[in-house]
């Protein structure tokens, strides 16, 4: 907790924890185990910083030939910053036809 | 002109080339995807599709508008199906109507090469002993 008296400075400064929802499919709800799991993110919030996190949580994930993130329906890359409401949907390789 | 659909029904064939008929149409080219009963040699039960729905929709539907812009198709259909499927069912049809027959041809299978590489589906292979999801590992 943070003191009371502390300048506002003081306070942006402090590393913020952001909670991101996302929804798996194919392998990546097996390795999830579910439809959704969220995913904390400290001070950055690219997608490049979630591909790593999901892969820090859930090593499988670095076995994969390809990691993708759709946000709100479009391919993103890694440079791309998350918002918190944004539908965001881990992408394993797809294999459709 | 554009018809993309995802399905959890069976596929119709004469339905596709009906859809993509068109008066300065000088062929028709159609792809029909189905289930095959081996992969490397090992028997296969069925195949279990999936699809982030909206996004699938969105990208089989740029598929679609990139073949009306370089081909100048006059009717794109696409049909992917998703669900539990059969041996010799079908997965995916893809119909294009174009003036002459070249571009047909090009169109239709840039088509299917596209889709299995951007369009969010997702197949998984059912064995006697195992399933396996489809081009996920190296």
């Amino acid at each position: 907790m943070m003191k009371q008296g502390k300048g506002r400075a003081a306070l942006s400064s402090q590393p913020e924890t952001k909670k991101f929802r996302l929804l798996a499919f194919g392998i990546a709800r097996d390795i999830v185990g579910g439809n959704e799991v969220d995913i904390e993110l400290t001070d950055a919030y690219s997608v490049g910083a979630l591909k790593t996190a999901l892969q820090e949580n859930y090593p499988d994930f670095k076995r994969l030939k390809s990691l993708a993130i759709a946000v709100n329906e479009t391919y993103r890359t890694d440079e791309h910053i998350l918002n918190t409401n944004d539908e965001i949907v881990i992408i394993p390789p797809v294999s459709g036809g | 002109m554009i018809d993309i659909q995802l399905l959890t029904t069976s596929l119709d064939t004469q339905e596709c080339i009906r859809l993509v008929e068109h008066p300065s149409s000088g062929g028709t080219a159609v792809f029909i995807g189905t289930v095959r009963d081996t992969t490397k040699g090992k028997p296969v039960i069925r195949l279990e599709f999936e699809a982030y729905k909206p996004m699938a929709i969105a990208e089989m539907q740029k598929i679609a508008e990139t073949i009306v812009d370089r081909w100048s198709a006059l009717k794109v259909v696409i049909h992917h199906r998703t669900g539990s499927l059969n041996i010799g069912e079908i997965a995916v049809i893809i119909a294009v109507a174009t003036p002459h027959r070249k571009a047909a041809f090009a169109a239709c299978e840039y088509a299917i090469d596209t889709l299995k590489e951007t369009v969010p589906i997702w197949k998984k292979e059912i064995f006697e002993d195992g399933d396996v999801w489809v081009a996920a590992h190296p």
